[in-house]
Order: structure tokens, then C-alpha cells, then sequence
């Protein structure tokens, strides 16, 4: 008897104190809506860099495409100081250039292959252990990755290109002016290094578009809600995401119906190649490849206030080579 | 071979059961007959020696193994079930398009395996879209060598071939009551009547079919494997496991946070996709999919010999097989081994016939029988078969009957000719609806390939007759600009093999699915004085379909001026959205998209859809000079 007892006794003991460990007293969690905000920073401390320009911008002449977009990237590159002075040996080096769109180079929606290789190439060359490709395309991944020919280029040159997948995707906290918790890619901030590779392009809301909303391709979820304030979304982004080096393929550039395209005719070939360390003036120049002004950009000009770089791109030391 | 060990003239007693005779039993519906379809005696003190002891378990009665060939046989089959089953899930894990970092940017984009091979093999699909279009679409010619092998040696698809039958052979072993075992489970595989159903349904789907409906895809286990598999297992599996892995990433450490991503990456490139797919409805699918599976519990292969219309059309053909059963029922001792693992319930025993329309070819009765009662061979004595399957002509014409009244039964229901639903849009490449129903099958390949996860099974939108047809649900997936896949697995051409030309409209008019319409009250620009156009961002078409008209509105402030004022007035500058019904081709990229979560406020129907000429807005899209 008394073991049925005591058994009953622990039964009911066990009972209360699991019920009084998990007791919910309803009312929403507050705890989760504090937090600091969180910045993915991969700038690299330069030195004075004395001679060296902060912007690069590299044309072309009339030399075949894949060797240009090769020779444009160096140019540009080395201007800055070579990508050894970004990249160090043993670093793992994400290249994220845009695969938004199940579009083919000529169509100029996505980043040009040959200037995505160029990259890879270079910072291989510079010592990386590891390059990763990655982006979150808006159209079906597999197909944007190898119709935009970055697929085959970026693996022919031994980089690792990771498609967006669901797992790969965790919520962080960006904190900014209208995102406040989103889904983030992780493979692209798990990196010493981060290279944005974007291409210029025209953009039917935003106007222009380059470095700054390429940083759309970290985010998951329910990217359709940020079109209501585009701009601040924008620089929210661009003031999260801080790369070691901008790089802007503006080869071929998508001058209307932006920012998917389609259509040859849309496109002008500009053989340009536009390097910075700063985004918001590498931006700011680019702009003017099709025509559009700084002032017409609010993102620019919040990025500037923001002190994420500058807008005035020709108060930094800028090189045409 | 045939030479077997006959260790009968070795016994010392005669077999005193029904007769007393030893060895001459007259079966029950034959007229006695000598003992000479039994093998002359002539090698018998030459093969006669006792069963090795050794080898096995020793064996009941007379103890004579089985004759070698068979045994190995049995194994051989075992082999062909498990290879295509594999081959059966690796063709449909391969139902999606995987990238692959060799293809050039201009490669076009197909899939590399006959994944729709199955399908194109049913030859119970040929003769329904034969009866229904009075042709054999493309690769469904392949059914031809399917009946050719039934012909020579009889089901063999069902016993060795079929991935629905090798998932009952698999459940009938995995689930047998507890009363399923001794007498139980020998009276479970006796013949009964309930397998007449399946001839039945097979002559139903097939005067349905002469009318016009290609409903018996519902029923034809291939269709039914990859519906549920593709629609409901794998997806459900990828749910479970993509919950399990992020519970270990979020609280493990980082070695096991990197296992588990690289598992789901594995996962992700071989057997599902690297996002979640959802599908319209799919428990019914699922539900009828485990219910039929339970079945087993109380009738072994409870599908396979009761409902099956592709083995009542083998079963119908095997009266022709070369290959088949031959008993001696004189030597049978009752002893029912032969039918504790019998797969067809197809007689194999001792005293009636051996039923060859039901007979799966397994061979386990020969390998069970230990008297060699049972024998299989080519061109065999018929004495001891049934042929052909033993319906009976009134309910088979009753049968005939359901069939022929089902579809002006569904039609005069009011989904086709009048009252069409809005949202029964199908997959581009699909032929106008009424040849559509001739030929779609419902096998769901087209919903398993969508790399967008845009088709789904109808439910009853598009009525009784079009359940389980592939619809296209934008608000989950929209149709991928450059993707032909859907027609490219299509087995029947309900969906045509179209080209990306063809599809995207270069030097010819695009393939509409339909129109995308503004719910202006629901869209941001229009009714919320809101930027947004994300729809006119995702337009595909060249010019956009989508064009903005810039306008500058003005909008209150949210919050009241000082001193208790009216809200301030100021003014915003908006693109406001505006479809152009003769360039939209109905893809759905703007009803996925827009940000109006719930209920869209730009959403697609079917409307303007190339294959229809009569679901139409526009008056230049209505040419009847146009042939097709």
C-alpha cells in the first residue's frame, strides 16, 4: 500500500512541478523586441593609401568580351591597390554578385559571368582558401544560376556556388529604419571577406540600382513588402551589409525596363567597370552611366547621411584608367 | 530440368485422400482423366534420390525442393521488383529541373531521363487516350511492348515490374492481421469474386473513355504512385526533416550546425527541392494512398487483385501468354502451401484451375510446392486454366453502362460548358479543355516537375470529372517565363510539347494562360496611396504587360494637426498599375508577388487563354480561321 501510495504522491509531485515549470501566463513575449541593432561589417583597415584611388573606373575598348571583362576588373582593381591589399591568405571570400533573374548575359539582368569570374579569379589569386558564389535569386534559383552563365563560370574557376535553400536561411535581427527582423542568408555573411558584385542596371521604381540594392539578395521571407519604401529599405540594407570591395559590371547595362529586362534592344554595351571601397559613391557614379543624377536617388543621399560613404563621389580620389 | 526428382515412386504408402487411389484425383470441374499429363516415370530411379538435408529447412510432405530454375526465378524477380522500384523513385525524385554548373547559359533547359518512362509503358494509358483521341501520342507507343511481354508471359509486370504492386507485395508481408496467419491466410488467397471489381472498373473507365474522359487515370497505379509519392510522401518527408534539422542547427553546435545543412543541401540536389512544396488538397491523395496500403491488413494486395484496372487489362491480354501453369492435380496433397504466399489469389492449388488472368507470376506456388503438382512452362497444357477473367455479363454490362453515362453525367454539372470556373487555369501548352479531359490522366507529373510549385491537383473547381487535373495556383507559384517542363513529362500531350519559342512568343503569338486583373480597391498605389508595383517589377513579357501611369495624389497625414486641426493634407507622387490584356500572357508572376497578402490585389484567371476560343475577352484574339 504504501508503494502504491508514494507512487501516486510522485505522480502528482512530478505533475506540479512540470506544470509550474512550463506555465504560461499568456500576454505576448516583449523580451523579443529589444536588441541591438547588428551590422555585417567586412571593411578592411586601410592605411592612408597614398596615391591609391578610393574609385576605379576602368573602360574598355574593343577587345573580346571575356578578356576585357578580365583586363577591366584588373584595371580597376589595381588601381585601388590590387586585391591583395582586401583579401588576405586563408580567407574565405564571399563574391556576391546579382542572380535575381532567369535572364542570359546579354540580357544584362544578372551580373556579367566573365566579370564574376574576374573576381573569383583575382581573389584566388590574392590567396583566399575559399570563394564562395551565392545569391537569392527572385526567379526559380537553378534556373537563374545557370542561365546567367555565373554557375559554370564560377565553378570552372574552383569557387564554391551555393544556390539559396530554405535551411540556409536564418531570422536576424537588422534592426534598421523599416527592417526590423528578417530572414538572412547566412552563406553569404559567413565569410571573412565579402565582395559585392553588382551589375548597373535601370530599375523601374528605384530609378537605378547597383551595390546598394544588391544587398536584396541577402534577404528571405517576403522581399514584396519592401517595395512600399524601397529607398529606406535600402539603405537599412546597405547600412547592414558593409563589403571589403564594391565591384559594378556595367559591361552591358540595362537601361529600360528594369530591373528584369528581356529585351536586347534594352541594353546599351558600356564596357565599364567601376571599383570602390565605398558603395553608396560607387553607386553614385554609376548612376550617371545611364543618365541619372545622385539627387533623383533618395537611398543615395540617406546612405550618405547615414555616414555609410559618401554621395559627392568626386570629392574622393577617383581614377579613370 | 524437367527431369525433377520424383520421390513419390519412392513413398511407401499410397495417397488414400478424396479416392483412394493413389495418385488419380479427377479435379472438380474436369471429367476424369488418365495420369498422363504427369512426366513419364522413364528417369525416375535416376533422379531419385532424397533431398539433400542439408540445405534449408527441411520441407514438408514429400520434401522435393523446388526445381532450380525456379528458385532462381523467385530471386531474379525479387531483384526486378527491388531494381524498379529504385528506378521508379529515381525517375520521380528526378521530376524537377537540378541545374548543373556544366550547362552554358544558352543550353535549353530539359530534363536529362525519361522520367515520364512508367507512364509511357501503361499500356492501360494507351488504350484509354486511344479510345478518347483515336491516336497514340509519341512516346505512349512504348505501351505496345508492355502487352507484347504480357502476351508471352502472361502479368509479369504486376508480380515483377509494377512499383504499386511491389509496395502491396512489401505491405502484405509488412501488415497481415493476426488472424492472417495458417487457414486464415490460405482462405485469404483463395480466388474470390471480389476480383471480379477490377474488370469492372477496367470496362467503366474504358466506355468513359470512348465518350471522351480520361477519368481511369485516377485509377491506374502508376498514376497513383507518382500522385502520392510525388505529391504527398516526399514532400511530407522533406517537411519532417527540414523541421528536425532546424531544431539540431539551432541549439547544436557547429559541427553538427554544418552536418545538418550539408544533409539538407545533400537532400535539396537528389531527392527533393531546395524550398518546401505544397499541394492543393493533397491529404485526400495521401488518405486514399495509405488507405488503400492498409488494405492489406485484410486482403493481401488488396489493390492489386481487387481494384487494379491496368492488371484487369493485363489480366484481360494473359489469355494469350505462351508462358503459364501447369497442375497435376493427382499428385497434390491439399496441403495449401501453394497459397500461403501466393500474390494473385490466382488458384494455384490443387482441385480447381488455375485462374491465368489473375496470376501475377511470381512463382511462389511452385517454389512452395513440394509435390510438383505445380509446374510453370512454355505453351502448357490448358486442361488445368482458366483463361479468361470470370465476370459475369450482366454486371459487365452494367459497368458499361456507368461508364457511358458518366460524362454526360459530369457535363450537364455546370463546370465545362457553362459556368467555367475563373480559376481553372491550365498549365501552358495545354490543349483546349474538352481534348484536354480526353488525354490529361492525372498522374501529376506536370505538378512534380513545376519548378515553382505552381500546379497543384484540382479539387472540384473545375468539376467531378476534371478531379485531380493540374491547375495553376499563382498566389503559391506562378508559371516560370522559360519553362516547358510540364509538357516535356506530360505523357498523353494534354499538354503539348512546346518549345521556349513557341511559349515566350518569337516571331509568333506568346501562349496565354489567361489575364491578370486589378482588385483596385486591395492594391497599395491605388487605394492606399502607397509606392509599391513589385507586380510590374516581376512581369516577364517584353514590353511588360504591367505599365504604370504616374500621377501625383494627395493623402492625408495620419496624425491630427495641432490644437485639435484636421489631419494636414499632402501631396504623394505613385505609379499607379495598369494591365495590357493583349500583351499578358497570364503567368501569375504578379499575383505571387504582390504584397497584399491574403487576397491579392492583382490576381489571374483564366480568361484570354490561347487554347480556348470561346474563353475570351478581346476581340482580336477570337480567330476561328486559326485551325487549331
Amino acid at each position: 500500500m504504501l508503494v502504491r501510495l508514494g507512487s501516486a504522491a510522485g505522480v502528482l509531485a512530478g505533475a506540479s512541478v512540470l506544470g509550474r515549470a512550463v506555465w504560461d501566463k499568456g500576454g505576448f513575449d516583449l523580451a523579443a523586441q529589444s536588441g541591438a541593432r547588428q551590422v555585417r561589417d567586412y571593411r578592411v583597415a586601410l592605411g592612408p593609401g597614398d596615391g591609391l584611388a578610393q574609385l576605379a573606373i576602368a573602360r574598355g575598348g574593343a577587345l573580346p568580351s571575356a578578356t576585357l571583362a578580365r583586363d577591366l576588373v584588373g584595371k580597376a582593381v589595381d588601381a585601388l591597390g590590387g586585391m591583395k591589399r582586401f583579401v588576405s591568405r586563408g580567407d574565405v571570400v564571399v563574391v556576391k554578385p546579382n542572380i535575381g533573374w532567369d535572364r542570359m548575359p546579354i540580357h544584362a539582368a544578372n551580373t556579367n559571368p566573365d566579370v564574376v569570374g574576374a573576381v573569383i579569379e583575382q581573389a584566388f589569386n590574392a590567396g583566399a582558401k575559399k570563394v564562395i558564389v551565392a545569391d537569392g535569386s527572385c526567379n526559380d534559383p537553378d534556373r537563374c544560376f545557370q542561365r546567367s552563365g555565373i554557375w559554370r563560370k564560377a565553378y570552372s574557376l574552383g569557387a564554391d556556388v551555393i544556390l539559396p535553400a530554405e535551411h540556409r536561411y536564418r531570422t536576424t535581427r537588422i534592426k534598421g529604419e523599416v527592417l526590423d527582423e528578417w530572414p538572412i542568408f547566412t552563406t553569404l555573411v559567413d565569410a571573412d571577406k565579402v565582395i559585392n558584385v553588382p551589375v548597373a542596371k535601370h530599375h523601374n521604381l528605384a530609378k537605378f540600382t547597383a551595390g546598394m540594392k544588391n544587398w536584396y539578395g541577402v534577404l528571405g521571407g517576403r522581399r514584396n513588402r519592401l517595395h512600399q519604401s524601397i529607398d529606406v529599405s535600402i539603405a537599412d540594407l546597405a547600412t547592414f551589409m558593409r563589403p571589403s570591395l564594391v565591384v559594378i559590371d556595367a559591361m552591358r547595362v540595362l537601361v529600360r525596363n528594369g530591373p528584369q529586362g528581356g529585351n536586347i534592344d534594352d541594353t546599351r554595351v558600356m564596357n565599364t567597370v567601376v571599383a570602390s571601397t565605398d558603395q553608396v559613391a560607387a553607386d553614385a557614379f554609376a548612376c550617371t552611366l545611364i543618365g541619372q543624377h545622385r539627387d533623383n536617388l533618395p537611398y543615395l543621399k540617406m546612405g550618405h547621411e547615414r555616414g555609410i560613404g559618401t554621395m559627392y563621389w568626386e570629392n574622393l580620389r577617383v581614377k579613370e584608367v | 530440368m524437367s527431369a525433377a526428382p520424383h520421390a513419390h515412386d519412392e513413398l511407401p504408402e499410397p495417397i488414400p485422400w478424396k479416392t483412394g487411389q493413389p495418385g488419380v484425383v479427377p479435379s472438380l470441374d474436369e471429367p476424369p482423366k488418365p495420369i498422363a499429363a504427369s512426366p513419364p516415370p522413364a528417369r525416375a530411379p535416376v533422379a531419385a534420390k532424397p533431398p539433400t538435408p542439408t540445405r534449408g529447412p527441411k520441407r514438408a510432405g514429400s520434401g522435393i525442393p523446388a526445381r532450380p530454375v525456379i528458385r532462381r526465378l523467385v530471386w531474379l524477380r525479387r531483384f526486378s521488383q527491388v531494381g524498379f522500384f529504385a528506378l521508379f523513385m529515381v525517375f520521380l525524385c528526378e521530376t524537377t529541373f537540378r541545374g548543373s554548373f556544366a550547362a552554358k547559359a544558352d543550353a535549353v533547359v530539359r530534363l536529362p531521363l525519361p522520367v515520364e518512362g512508367f507512364l509511357l509503358a501503361d499500356p492501360f494509358v494507351g488504350a484509354m487516350t486511344l479510345l478518347s483521341t483515336h491516336t497514340i501520342y509519341r512516346g505512349l507507343l512504348w505501351s505496345v511492348a508492355l502487352l507484347a511481354v504480357t502476351l508471352v508471359v502472361g502479368r509479369v509486370f504486376c508480380g515483377w515490374i509494377c512499383p504499386f504492386g511491389t509496395l502491396h507485395h512489401f505491405f502484405a508481408w509488412l501488415l497481415p492481421s493476426p488472424k492472417g496467419r495458417g487457414s486464415h491466410r490460405v482462405d485469404a488467397n483463395k480466388t474470390h469474386t471480389y476480383q471480379r471489381a477490377k474488370y469492372y472498373l477496367l470496362y467503366a473507365f474504358l466506355i468513359a473513355a470512348v465518350f471522351g474522359s480520361a477519368i481511369g487515370g485516377m485509377f491506374d497505379p502508376i498514376c497513383i504512385v507518382v500522385r502520392s509519392i510525388g505529391l504527398g510522401v516526399i514532400p511530407a518527408a522533406q517537411y519532417v526533416t527540414h523541421r528536425a534539422l532546424g531544431t539540431v542547427t539551432d541549439h547544436g553546435s557547429r559541427p553538427i550546425q554544418s552536418a545538418a545543412d550539408h544533409t539538407q543541401d545533400f537532400l535539396a540536389r537528389t531527392v527533393w527541392e531546395s524550398h518546401q512544396f505544397y499541394f492543393h488538397q493533397t491529404w485526400l491523395i495521401v488518405f486514399l494512398f495509405a488507405a488503400v496500403l492498409f488494405a492489406n491488413r485484410f486482403i493481401p494486395r488488396f489493390w492489386c487483385r481487387v481494384l487494379c484496372p491496368l492488371g484487369a487489362f493485363l489480366g484481360v491480354f494473359a489469355r494469350f501468354a505462351l508462358f503459364g501453369m501447369e497442375k497435376d492435380h493427382a499428385k497434390c496433397t491439399d496441403c495449401n502451401l501453394c497459397l500461403v504466399h501466393c500474390q494473385g489469389a490466382d488458384s494455384p492449388q490443387g482441385g480447381v484451375k488455375w485462374r491465368q488472368d489473375e496470376c501475377h507470376m511470381c512463382m511462389n506456388c511452385e517454389t512452395a510446392c513440394h509435390e510438383d503438382v505445380i509446374k510453370f512452362r512454355f505453351l502448357p497444357n490448358r486442361a488445368s486454366a482458366t483463361t479468361e477473367p470470370d465476370t459475369l455479363r450482366r454486371t459487365t454490362l452494367a459497368a458499361a453502362g456507368a461508364g457511358a453515362l458518366f460524362l454526360p453525367g459530369a457535363r450537364i454539372a455546370d463546370s465545362l460548358d457553362v459556368n467555367y470556373h475563373s480559376k481553372v487555369i491550365r498549365p501552358p501548352g495545354a490543349v483546349e479543355e474538352r481534348a484536354f479531359l480526353e488525354r490529361c490522366i492525372r498522374c501529376a507529373e506536370c505538378m512534380k516537375v513545376c519548378p515553382n510549385n505552381a500546379l497543384h491537383p484540382a479539387m472540384f473547381e473545375a468539376g467531378v470529372e476534371a478531379l485531380w487535373t493540374p491547375i495553376l495556383i499563382a498566389r503559391i507559384g506562378y508559371c516560370e517565363h522559360s519553362c516547358v517542363l510540364c509538357g516535356q513529362v506530360c505523357p498523353t500531350g494534354a499538354i503539348q510539347k512546346i518549345t521556349e519559342k513557341e511559349k515566350l512568343g518569337i516571331d509568333q503569338p506568346p501562349i496565354k494562360i489567361g489575364t491578370a486583373f486589378y482588385d483596385r480597391g486591395r492594391c497599395l498605389p491605388w487605394s492606399m496611396q502607397t509606392p509599391c508595383i513589385v507586380c510590374e517589377e516581376f512581369c516577364p513579357t517584353s514590353p511588360k504587360a504591367i505599365w504604370v501611369e504616374e500621377v501625383t495624389v494627395p493623402v492625408r497625414d495620419s496624425k491630427p494637426g495641432p490644437n485639435g486641426e484636421p489631419p494636414a493634407m499632402k501631396e504623394v507622387h505613385l505609379q499607379r498599375p495598369h494591365v495590357d490584356p493583349s500583351l499578358c500572357i497570364g503567368c501569375g508572376a504578379c499575383e505571387k508577388v504582390c504584397p497584399v497578402q491574403d487576397q491579392p490585389a492583382v490576381y489571374i484567371t483564366s480568361v484570354g487563354e490561347t487554347r480556348s476560343k470561346t474563353n475570351v475577352i478581346l476581340l482580336e484574339n477570337t480567330n476561328y480561321n486559326q485551325s487549331t
